[in-house]
Parts: C-alpha cells; structure tokens; sequence
C-alpha cells in the first residue's frame, strides 16, 4: 500500500516567522492540471501593516551592516536555492511551467542573486562621489537605503521576476514587503523556506500572498512605506502614485502592459540603476580649514 | 583652556568677509574716517628713526591735517629709546599718548627681568602706554602658566600706564590659538587695557577675521567678568576703506561703546594719511594725489 | 566718546549687573543705494518658439515691488493655449536638439553663462527690484550662481556617457518645469541648464510675483542664438501652472515649490507615465552641540533662517541647541540679530530685505501670533522697519514645544524656533521628528559625531559646521515629504534622462 503524502500548509514568510493571514482567510490554489493543491494565504491590508511594522524595525540594522557583509548574506541566499533547485523546480512546474522551463528559471535566479551579492560593496563607488564646489568646503554624496519598499510581484516569471524585483531594493539596503504573484503565488512560499535558512535577517524580506486589489491601496497610501517597486498594471499605477502623492512616495514601477524580458542580462533594468531607484543621495558639506 | 572655546577658520573669515561688502557713504563715512583718524597709534618703528623724525610724527599726530577738523590721533607710538623726544615734542599735557613698544620687541627673546626693566625705563621716561610682546615660544609649547605670569608682571611694572598685549597672530598660526592666547592673556591685565594683533614685523599682520576672533574673545571675557578689554589691530591697515570695515566688525561685534579710542586702536604708520586723503575727498569732491600729504611715519 | 554701559538684563533678573553690549546709533550707515539700471520694460510677453508673443487673452497682470508695494511692470498672464503653443514649439524644436552633438549643445550653455555675466548688475537689481531680497545676496548669490550653473552643464553636454557607466541615456524630450518666488532666477538655472545640457527642450513657468528675470533671461536666449523652441517660458498663475503641469506633452515634470503643491502635481501626473522631479518644503534642524565653535555656530544659524528673508525650503527654521550651552548661544545670537540690517533691499547694507508678497506676510504675521499663543517667548531686535512695503522684523522664540506649530509648519519666512536637547540619541529624534526631510546643520568640533549625525539625520543636504551652501558640482533634493529628485551634480542630471 503506498504511503500516504504529508502535504504542506502554505505559509507566508513575514519577519523571519511563517503565519497565515491575520483574517484566517485562504483561497484554493490548484496545479497546472486543475487539481486542488493548497489553501493559500490571503494576506489583507491588516497584513500589510503588521509586514511593514518587522520590515521597518529590521531594516536599520540590514542597512546597517558592512556592504561586505550584506554582500556575503545575499551570496549565502544563493548557496541555500542551488541545492533546493529541485524543489524550486517543483513549485514552478505546479503553475504550468514545464522542467526545462522552470530549471532555466531557477538558474537564472540563482544567478540573478549572486549578480546582485557582488553590488553590495561597489554600487556606493559609483553612485556616490566627492563635488568640487567653489567655495572652501569638502563636499561628499553618500548614498542611502530609503526604508520600507512595497514589492508588487509580476504574475509571469514568478520566481525569477519576484527576486529580480525584491534584489535591488534588498541590495540598496532596504527592507521588503511584497505582494506576490496572484496566478503563482507557490514559489514565493517556497522561496520563504530558503530565505528563512540563509542569513538574511528576519523581517528583510516579508513574503504575502493573496490578491492586489486587496493590498494595492495600502501600499498607496501606508506613510511608512517609501517607496514602490515591481510591475503593476496601469489603474494600480495610478492608484499607487495618487495615494503615493501625500506621503511622497518614490513610485519605481514597470508596467504589465510592457513587455519584460525578466532574463535579459541583469534583468529588464540595468542593475546598477536598480539599485539606484530605491537609495537616497545624501550630501555632507564641511568647512575645510585649521 | 578646554572652556575657552575654538574657532571655525573658514566660519570667521566667512563672516570677515561680511564686513568687506558695507558701504559706508557720506556723513557716516566723514564720522567714521574721524573716528579711525582718533584711534590710530601713529607708529614709526625703525633702526633709523631720530629725534626729529619722532618730532614730525608728534606734530602729524597731534594736527592731523592744517584745513580739515580732524581729531588728534590716539597716540604715537615709538621705540623705548625715542619716549623722551616724543615727550619733549608732545608736553605733559597731550590729547596724544606716548605709547612704546617695550619687552624687547619684536621677539621677546630676553630675559624677563630685562623685559621688566624696560617697562619700568619707558614708564619713567614718559610712556602713557606699553606695547608687549607675549612668550609665543612658551604659548606654543603649552607653558600657559608662564606665559600669562609674564604678562602679569609686565602689567604690574606698568603702573598706571595702558598694557597692550601683542600676540603676534602670524606665529600663532591658528585661529583656535588666537582666541586662547587672547583669554590667557585678558585674565590677567586690567579694565582698560588692550590685547593686540602684531608687532608688524613679521610677514602676516592685521586681518579682518583675526581681529574678529579677538572681538569675540573681547565679548566672551566681557560678558564673564564685566570687564571691557580694548583691541588694537596693528600692520597691514593702509587704506581708509579697511579701517572702515575694522570699524563695522567693531560696531557689530562689540557696540558702541567700543567706538572709542580708549577701546579700540589702529597700529599703522600709512593710514592715517589715506583717511586723510578720503577726508579731503569727501570735502572738495576731487580725488586726492598723495604728494599733497606730509610724510607721517615709515612703513609699518 | 561713551564708556560702557551696564544695562539690567531683562531676561535674567537674578543678576543685577549682567555685562550688556550697546548696538545703538553713534555710528549709522547713511543710505547706499546700488544704482544700476534694471533694464525693465513696461510690459512682458510670453517667450514661446524664440519669440516674445503676447497672450491669446491679451490679459497681464501687475508685478510689484515688494518693497514699495507698488507695480513695476505688467506680465502676460497664459492661457492653457499659451501653455499648448508653448508646448508645440517645445515639441518642434526637441528632436533636433536631441540631436544636436553634446559638444553643440554645450556651446549654447557657455554662451548662455557668459551673457549672465556680461549682464550680471542689471539682472541682480531687476531680481530685487521684483523679488525684494537684498541687493548684496542678488549680485553676490543669485546671479553668480545662476551663471555658475549654465556654465557646470555646458561641459556635461557631450560627456553624459561617462556620468552613468552601462547605460546609454536619453533625453525625455519636452519638460514642463514650474518654480518658485524665492530664488527666481537661481531656480530657473538649477531648472533649464541640466534639462538642455541633457537634450531636452523646455516650457518653464516662473513665479507670478516673480517673472521679471525669467523673461530678461528669455532675452539672453535670443542673444545666444539658441534655436527656437529649445527654451520657452510662459507667465501667469496657478492655472498657467496647472496646464504646465498637465500637459500631454510633458514627459517629464520638474517643480519647487510647497509640498502641498507638489502633492497636487504627484496626483494630477499620477498614472500618466511622466517623470516626476519634486524639490518641496523643509523644517530644517540646525543641530548645535557644546563642543561647536560658537560664534561661527551663530553666524551659520542667523545665515541659516535669515537668509532671504528665511524664504528658503532648506531654512535652518529649528534650532535645537544642547541645554549646556542654550543661554550662551541665545545671547549672542540676540546681539547678533540686533546688529541684522532691515530695510530697503536695494541698500548696498541691508541684510533682511523685504516679504516677496503681502500674502506671504500676512502668513508669516499669523504663524508669529500662533507662537505667542501657544506660550513661546518671542524676541525681535529694536530695528525700524520701512514705513511701506512688506517687512518682518527677524524673530526668534524660545521655549518652543516640539508639538508647537511654528514647530512643525514651514513658515517661509524670518522666524526662528529655538528648542533644546540633552544627548545625541535626543537631538537625532527631535531633529529626524518631521515629515520633512530637506536639509539639517550639525555644529560640533567632534569628527566622529559629525559623520554619526550625518548618517543618522534623515535629510538630503547635511550641512556640517557651515549653513546654506549651495553649488552646481553639489546635488540638492530631499527625503521625504520634501520631495523626490536632485539637482545638480551628477545626481541631478539622472533625472533629467532616460537610461536604456
């Protein structure tokens, strides 16, 4: 008699715990051929808000930390995915991705993680600078993580597209809040379990799944929220700067609407400049003189 | 010394800077050339001065200026050996102040008690006021206590006569060091009487920004003590144009009751013939050559 | 000659004979009027395809003299068709100046800068003339750095490759930019040089109380020779703005001004798709610890409130001075305001000139009164203010409350808010309590603590042991709710590109 499978509760990935929605809510999500696969999480604005309350109170001490180090964490993310492969391979296969699809995925992503493990100590380099002013001053530009950053995953791609949106901002030195994909949400789970054994600190990354009309305006108008990234559609993106405008949200999105190629190169978005959409510039003036 | 304080160099001379753009026109620059004129310690200090160089200098000193109504100047200063001539020239009872540059200027590189000894000749020999140099070399190698109990006893053995105290700034170098040598030195001379920039002979006198350190000093100690210590910038002030804007940095820093010669002097030899000059101007309307101005003083 | 007085302190009646300075008038400065001709005409056109055009409406509107409260000259007031012509002459002239080699285009800056130059006196009267901010700041800040900034992205013109490495940037083509009254034409450099430099073509809305110098600016670009199109500026008020703002065309919207403002913008663009650069208001801590060197602390804090009339977003407007030495600094600094210059701007020594508008006066005058009322101590120093015009004496309050409004609002104007703090930790938090996040000061000898309070403070510009500098070379823009963006540096030129 075959063993009967354990089969596993979805759960989010939110300041280094796993939980369910704060409202107990799920929805059904079924494999590729129409048969019943889990209940999912159906995180609400209630989530949003308890997501960003860890995000922010992990995110001083993620910036904190050398650019060495934060280099090293996010090249210890990649280690924990490449032996995991097949899982990942497994959980994107489940939303009609074929293997050879979802291997291509998975290494892309793996390798998306590593392109970005090498920004962490040079991105400062070459986007800050000292200015030769004309007056009698030393004047430098820094840059600077800008806090919480709302992720809206892409549906398509639904790993690679979701770490190739999270990356940036996480290597800027940003904490994350992420809806993830509505049609996939399964990797996101998945990729919780990994990021959860790597050494990234808890509440950096925070994982919800569900559906974007329900979150969306949160992340519009959530003041804690700085700034915005991922792919949204065009009445999301009209929503997300409206409410946006009275906190001034930096609002850094691609459109659905768009074609994305979520393998090109570094992504759809040279990274450098990725990277660049979620940091502040900070400029120090000191008198030079004895 | 932690609680005198230090000085932001490009802050200070960024506010000197300040007192290079006021436009003083009219009456305002008539009463401020007049003023200057009062404040200056006409000065000749050189190996070739004589008696009747110094006679010519009294006389510039006392009548500035033949057709103008121009006030005597602050005093006269000159080298210990020449008080006698100055006093001959002057009578005892002058508008104009003998003031003389004792301590073994420039470099009061002697003995203390040689120092003193020359104090006491000046004061004898008729000096209204004595110009001394600190102990830069005991400042600079952190010897705070000899260097204030030297111009303790330099105070003393003036008397009754006016001390100002010379810190000769180029040496000092820093603005922070400026400020402290003003302190260590208004904490031990008297109401009345002065701190100083230069002796003028070194290569770096008079400016705008160290003269404000030393009027905020002036201030700082001022309001701890009640005491109100006078300010003599000497060297490097030619022109009437910079005497006017010493002057706003004094009016802005420290009041009106500073705009006085018995709180505030100039230490120059040229400068009073170019305020005259500017007077002249101011009355006939025609720039001056400076041919038409009696020889004061040698340069300084 | 007067001897020193000791006067009975008011403010510390516990010591009766309390060492006291006299700013009296012994010696007074007689009026030192700059007298260059302005160079003004009775009435200004709109500036649209490289020709002065009058408005569709045929409607101006008075700009005045704000130190005489009285009209100087008449602006077209644009009409959403003004704005549309504008904008089509913009759209014609953009492809062609995209196109331009950078090495071309660059030319026209340098040119533009030099003719600044040539014309400097004239334009720094005709801005104070207009905007009523003391000659001395117009001919020594204003205008110099206006200059300053054409010539910095002149160079940058045909060395954009080089500012950003594995990117290949493009100009957006036609930017609506829309500017405030304070610093009229310094914003409209800051504003048209990164945007031509770069490849854009322009349709810039000055102030309304302020278009003077935008449209003798508009002058220079015809003696340049710039081709027309590439640079159009149309006058007028918020309506005018708006259709700059909304305009189709507009790929891109660069604005200063408030926040309130710059909110309306983000939503009116929202789900446009246009590129949006906002540099918004401030409440700016000036931090000073007791280390500091005091009287340069003091020079910077007056230079940060009072300069221009403290009509500057990144004002030093909170002072927050550390408890030891609360009592010190607020002595010097009630002398050093007491010798501040209040009065006809155009007085070569006048040091605070006049309110750009009588509105903005009478919104500073109510934020002064909320003060009193919530209980805050108020000290103005005993200076005459003109009998005309729109003046306000500079003010300082003490015993100010972190929750107090004249805490919290920007108030645009010469008034000072003075609190104090214990530690570092306390000082952080006041400074970082804000929505703002503009610009902070930290005055302290300590090397360690200044680079901790620069990471630490939440702000755009830290200006450290100096207040309010400014320069091309040096990126200027804020956190939060002061808006997004920079400008200048290479920092401010990324937003005027695309990168592909």
């Amino acid at each position: 008699m075959p063993r009967l499978p354990i089969s596993k509760t979805p759960k989010c990935y939110v300041g280094g715990k796993f939980i369910r929605s704060e409202s107990a809510r799920t929805f059904p999500l079924n494999d590729a051929t129409g048969e019943f696969f889990a209940h999912m999480p159906q995180c609400t604005r209630k989530d949003v808000r308890n997501a960003v309350e860890v995000a922010a109170k992990a995110g001083g001490g993620w910036a904190g930390r050398s650019a060495y180090n934060r280099g090293q964490i996010l090249y210890r993310l990649a280690e924990m995915l490449e032996p995991r492969t097949a899982e990942l391979v497994n959980a994107l296969t489940l939303g009609g991705a074929t293997v050879a699809e979802a291997k291509k995925e998975v290494a892309a992503t793996i390798d998306r993680i590593v392109h970005y493990a090498g920004w962490t100590d040079k991105f400062e380099q070459i986007l800050g600078n000292v200015n030769p002013v004309a007056l009698p001053h030393f004047n430098f530009t820094v840059t600077e993580s800008m806090g919480v950053i709302g992720v809206v995953a892409p549906d398509e791609a639904p790993l690679l597209g979701l770490l190739t949106c999270i990356l940036p901002a996480v290597t800027a030195g940003n904490s994350v809040v992420v809806i993830t994909s509505e049609t996939a949400p399964y990797p996101a789970i998945a990729l919780g379990e990994m990021l959860a054994t790597s050494d990234l600190p808890g509440g950096v990354v925070n994982l919800l799944s569900g559906f974007r009309k329900e979150m969306v305006p949160t992340f519009a108008t959530h003041e804690h929220i700085r700034g915005i990234g991922g792919v949204v559609n065009a009445a999301d993106r009209k929503a997300l700067e409206i409410g946006g405008a009275e906190s001034m949200k930096r609002v850094k999105v691609f459109n659905t609407a768009d074609a994305i190629d979520w393998y090109a190169g570094e992504g759809p978005k040279a990274s450098l400049y990725a990277i660049a959409d979620f940091l502040e510039y900070k400029t120090t003036w000191h008198p030079v003189g004895a | 010394m932690n609680e005198i304080g230090n000085v932001d160099a490009v802050g200070v001379e960024e506010r000197a800077a300040k007192y290079g753009t006021r436009s003083i026109k009219t009456a305002s620059k008539v009463k401020g050339l007049k003023l200057a004129a009062s404040m200056v310690d006409l000065t000749t200090l050189e190996g070739k001065d004589t008696p009747g160089k110094v006679r010519a200098l009294c006389a510039k000193a006392v009548r500035p200026h033949d057709d103008l109504d121009c006030p005597p100047t602050g005093a006269v200063c000159v080298y210990p050996a020449m008080i006698k001539h100055a006093r001959a020239a002057l009578g005892d009872k002058s508008p104009v102040n003998i003031a003389s540059v004792a301590t073994a200027f420039p470099s009061g590189q002697v003995h203390l008690r040689t120092r003193l000894a020359e104090v006491k000749a000046a004061v004898a020999d008729g000096a209204d006021e004595i110009d001394m140099v600190i102990n830069r070399g005991a400042f600079l190698s952190g010897e705070y206590n000899r260097m204030q109990d030297e111009i303790a006893a330099v105070a003393e053995a003036c008397g009754e006569a006016v001390l100002k105290v010379i810190l000769e700034t180029s040496e000092l170098e820093t603005y922070d060091n400026i400020r402290a040598a003003s302190f260590l030195a208004m904490r031990v001379i008297r109401q009345g009487d002065f701190i100083k920039t230069s002796t003028g002979k070194t290569s770096a006198n008079a400016t705008l920004a160290n003269n404000q350190v030393m009027l905020d000093a002036i201030r700082d100690h001022y309001f701890e003590t009640g005491m109100a210590i006078g300010m003599k910038p000497a060297g490097g002030i030619k022109s009437a144009k910079q005497a006017l804007h010493f002057l706003v940095a004094v009016k802005e820093t420290l009041g009106d009751a500073w705009l006085t010669n018995r709180r505030y002097r100039f230490g120059a030899s040229s400068l009073l013939n170019d305020l005259l000059r500017q007077l002249v101007k101011m009355e006939t309307g025609a720039y001056q050559a400076p041919y038409t101005f009696s020889e004061a003083a040698g340069a300084y | 000659m007067p001897t020193a007085a000791h006067k009975k302190s008011k403010s510390s009646p516990r010591r009766r004979s309390e060492p006291e300075l006299i700013f009296g008038d012994l010696w007074e400065f007689d009026p030192a009027p700059e007298s260059a001709d302005p160079k003004l005409q009775a009435r200004y056109r709109l500036f649209i395809g490289g020709k002065f055009v009058a408005p569709k409406s045929g409607k101006y509107f008075p700009s005045f003299n704000p130190a005489t409260a009285k009209p100087i000259a008449e602006i077209a007031m644009a009409s959403p068709a003004d704005v549309d012509a504008a904008y089509q002459a913009a759209a014609k002239a953009a492809p062609a100046w995209a196109n331009l080699p950078g090495a071309e285009r660059g030319k026209y800056l340098y040119r533009i800068a030099r003719l600044l130059q040539d014309r400097a006196r004239e334009f720094a009267v005709a801005e104070t003339l207009d905007g009523g901010k003391p000659i001395k700041e117009s001919r020594d800040f204003d205008v110099p750095v206006a200059a300053a900034h054409f010539f910095y992205h002149a160079g940058w013109a045909d060395k954009l490759a080089y500012a950003f490495p594995g990117a290949t940037p493009q100009p957006h083509g036609v930017v609506g930019q829309v500017i405030p009254w304070n610093f009229p034409l310094l914003m409209l450099a800051w504003k048209i040089a990164p945007a031509i430099a770069t490849g854009n073509t322009v349709v810039l809305k000055p102030a309304e109380t302020t278009s003077i110098t935008a449209l003798k600016f508009a002058e220079i670009v015809q003696e340049a020779g710039v081709p027309p199109g590439v640079i159009n500026i149309v006058t007028g008020a918020g309506v005018t703005g708006a259709a700059v703002v909304n305009h189709p065309t507009a790929a891109k919207v660069a604005f200063t001004g408030s926040t309130d403002v710059g909110k309306l913008i983000m939503r009116s663009t929202a789900g446009t798709g246009k590129k949006l650069t906002l540099e918004l208001g401030g409440k700016a801590a000036n931090i000073v610890f007791e280390d500091a060197p005091l009287d340069q602390a003091v020079e910077g804090i007056v230079n940060g409130i009072f300069f221009n009339q403290g009509h500057v977003c990144c004002a030093g407007s909170r002072l927050l001075v550390q408890e030891s030495i609360a009592e010190a600094v607020l002595k010097r600094l009630r002398n050093r305001v007491e010798v501040l210059r209040v009065g006809n701007p155009m007085d070569k020594n006048t040091d605070i000139g006049a309110i750009n508008s009588k509105e903005q006066l009478d919104k500073i005058a109510g934020l002064v009164k909320a003060g009193q009322a919530e209980g805050a101590e108020m000290f103005q120093p005993k200076c005459k203010l003109p009998r005309e015009g729109w003046f306000f004496k500079p003010t300082l309050f003490s015993g100010v409350e972190q929750s107090h409004r004249i805490v919290r609002e920007e108030i645009f104007g010469p008034v000072l808010s003075i609190l104090t703090f214990r530690t570092v930790s306390e000082a952080v938090e006041k400074a970082n309590n804000t929505a703002y996040g503009l610009s902070a000061g930290v005055w302290t000898e300590k090397g360690s603590r200044i680079l901790k309070m620069s990471t630490e403070l939440k702000a755009g510009v830290i200006w450290a042991n100096t207040y309010n500098k400014f320069d091309p070379t040096s990126p200027f823009g804020g956190y939060k709710e002061s808006g997004f963006g920079r400008e200048g540096g290479k920092q401010g030129l990324a937003d005027y590109v695309k990168l592909t």
